[in-house]
């Protein structure tokens, strides 16, 4: 598990220690309670370095917005820790929660949501201004709030507008500049360009690229889409199931994986040269992600994993270094190293 | 400040020009026209909510400079003009009294709305506050808010009334009171509704995400996008109220005689209908009047509001 903390602490901005965010299932009927756990985080050990992007990629359905959304406390945690900069901010609340907020923005997937259709660009992008005293009058702040959309590539005369006048493209700018007004140091683009078409979704990413850099910001950017992640990421972390089953430089996980879930997510990247992608080798995975609240014992990719065998149902296994430096891999096929099952005497996993 | 030359807004913005010479000027934080003047503006354009409005607002003003528009008194009797069927020196005619009615409907007019306005006030405030809370904060307080909501709701309506004002005694006052109670528990469902709907929105999440107190969430982002469907209800409800005044007046519970009230007039010219019809048609026809007009306003409300029905609408019904 000390494998993830193999760099310098003062680099780390960011710091997970066993995140869980566990949701009752509610049964049917009169049985409301106790009808079991759904497991959407389930024990993350993550560090983002100051300054880096790292992509966190996965299915939908296994964590990774869940997991990005507790990190900024948008989702309260079951258990584990998150440290801010150095500080716990796991249960902190009132002024310690609002400072988190401040020094961490988010950028949410569906920019026709995420932005209130009664109040104008400028109202919207100046509420973190307001919300931390951080330009006293409104002079100040329209001005700031100028600033901060020609920061992200919008004329700052559309600042009275509503967001239903404007495209899709620049409804995420309006988004991203909202979570930069809090002049943060850490930024989550959950599906950040998910819902924008192509050609708009190169736009903004070059964006997001040109922003971290001027602004020195760290980027968690969760994503689906792996030639994105790829394109932005400086390390690319692999979730599967509420866990990360594979973490590393970009380069590394991108054209070497060690962790059969992740040869078979690459596998599935088109790859835009005739030739080459007749040749492409596809990793066709078997059957469904199982269920979060009914999670698979010992190696949670075990059921459709093509490589199974005699410890992945009885180790669960650790994230170990396996192929490039810096390259961390769930997988008993680089040595078997984990959490052994605990059993009843049955022979049937007790519950962890 | 940049680094390299900026990518041009992805396509020239819709609505560019559409706002009358209100080219935008330097950044403000206020939108170019105030959303009151576009809603009134939208509201313009629909030709049955416009006439209704004009209809209400001479109705108000009626209510409000009652004593220089009403020919007579309210009480001045006059034996020899008993009954009196309409005619010039009377339009709406005299009743078993000799007073005039059109005199006496102008002066109900000031009874009848004060006792809306305030009741549905009441409701209005205490209901969306308690519906607020309720739709927002979930849990216990929700269950314990609309709990309540539904012992008031259980009661019928009128006899919730009859029995406040059982209490408190009868009178106009009382009456606003005991309608308001009556319709706090419609508000309070009506906001909560719109509440849970909004309380999801990713913008509210999106509010939280930068520090956003619950306070701030609540009155910036949850009641103004939860607004629509309560401005209705706050129209329809006038008309309701109108109504229920009129009812209770006519139960005898509401405004006493002899002080004009359009309910209380209906139920003096009952006994008449046959002989004098004018004695409760007017009165009458001032309620359906008044009720419709507050029902149509409501409909171009809703419509006015809508967000997505502004632009269309604005944009000169593209």
């Amino acid at each position: 598990m000390n494998a993830v903390t193999a760099v310098d602490a003062s680099d780390v901005l960011v710091s997970v220690r066993g995140l869980e965010v566990h949701f009752p299932v509610r049964g049917e009927g009169i049985r409301k309670k106790g009808a079991g756990v759904l497991r959407a985080v389930d024990g993350v050990d993550l560090d983002i370095l100051r300054g880096e992007t790292l992509g966190l990629v996965g299915e939908s359905g296994c964590g990774k917005s869940t997991l990005g959304n507790a990190v900024l406390r948008l989702i309260p945690p079951t258990g584990g820790s998150i440290d801010f900069a150095g500080t716990d901010v796991t249960s902190v609340g009132g002024k310690g929660l609002r400072e988190l907020r401040r020094r961490a923005g988010m950028v949410f997937q569906d920019p026709f949501a995420s932005l209130d259709p009664r109040r104008t660009v400028a109202q919207t992008v100046s509420e973190p201004l307001e919300v931390h005293g951080l330009r006293s009058g409104k002079r100040e702040r329209a001005a700031r709030v100028g600033e901060l959309l020609e920061l992200v590539g919008l004329d700052p005369a559309v600042a009275g507008r509503y967001p239903h006048e404007f495209s899709g493209g620049q409804r995420q700018r309006v988004g991203i500049a909202r979570a930069l007004a809090g002049e943060p140091d850490f930024l989550v683009c959950d599906e950040a360009i998910a819902s924008l078409d192509v050609s708009v979704q190169a736009q903004v990413l070059n964006l997001l690229r040109r922003l971290q850099k001027q602004l020195g910001l760290t980027l968690l950017f969760i994503s689906h889409d792996l030639s994105a992640v790829r394109h932005i990421s400086d390390r690319i972390a692999v979730m599967y199931l509420g866990r990360i089953v594979e973490i590393g430089p970009a380069s590394a996980v991108g054209s070497d994986p060690q962790m059969p879930y992740t040869q078979a997510l690459l596998s599935a990247v088109p790859v835009p040269h005739p030739a080459l992608e007749r040749q492409r080798q596809r990793v066709v995975l078997r059957g469904d992600v199982p269920s979060p609240a009914a999670v698979p014992s010992g190696c949670r990719f075990r059921t459709r994993c093509p490589y199974v065998f005699e410890p992945c149902d009885d180790v669960d296994p650790a994230l170990q270094p396996a192929g490039a430096p810096g390259q961390l891999a769930a997988c008993h096929l680089h040595g078997v190293v984990g959490t052994p099952v605990e059993r009843t005497p049955e022979g049937v996993p007790a519950e962890p | 400040m940049t680094g390299q030359p900026l990518p041009p807004p992805d396509a020239p913005i819709a609505g560019q020009g559409d706002a009358k010479g209100t080219s935008p000027g330097p950044t403000t934080l206020r939108p170019a026209r105030p959303r009151w003047r576009e809603t009134l503006g939208l509201l313009a354009r629909n030709p049955t909510a416009a006439v209704a409005s004009v209809v209400l607002l001479l109705i108000v003003v009626l209510a409000v400079f009652d004593d220089t528009f009403a020919p007579e008194g309210a009480n001045e009797i006059s034996v020899t003009d008993r009954l009196q069927s309409p005619s010039w020196s009377h339009p709406f005619g005299t009743d078993d009294l000799g007073r005039d009615i059109l005199s006496r409907v102008i002066l109900g007019a000031s009874v009848s709305l004060k006792v809306g306005f305030l009741a549905v006030g009441f409701a209005l405030v205490a209901g969306t506050l308690i519906g607020l809370l309720a739709g927002y904060y979930g849990r216990w307080v929700d269950d314990v808010l609309m709990r309540v909501m539904d012992m008031l709701f259980a009661f019928p309506a009128v006899l919730l009334a009859i029995a406040v004002l059982a209490v408190r005694g009868p009178g106009s006052g009382n009456t606003a009171l005991a309608i308001g109670i009556v319709y706090t528990p419609i508000f309070a469902r009506v906001t909560r509704a719109s509440v849970l709907g909004v309380r999801e929105e990713v913008y509210v999440r999106a509010s939280r995400s930068v520090g956003a107190s619950d306070w701030r969430i609540l009155t910036r982002h949850i009641l103004p996008n939860a607004a629509p469907p309560i401005i209705v209800q706050t129209s329809i409800s006038l008309a309701f109220a109108v109504l229920a005044e009129a009812a209770l007046s006519f139960l005898g519970l509401g405004t006493q005689p002899p002080n004009p009230s359009w309910g209380l007039m209906l139920a003096e010219g009952r006994g008449y209908i046959e002989l004098a019809w004018w004695l409760a048609f007017f009165p009458g026809m001032a309620i359906f009047l008044t009720v419709l007009c507050f029902n149509l306003l409501g409909d171009g409300l809703r419509d006015a509001l809508d967000p997505r029905q502004r632009t269309l609408m604005a944009g000169g019904g593209r």
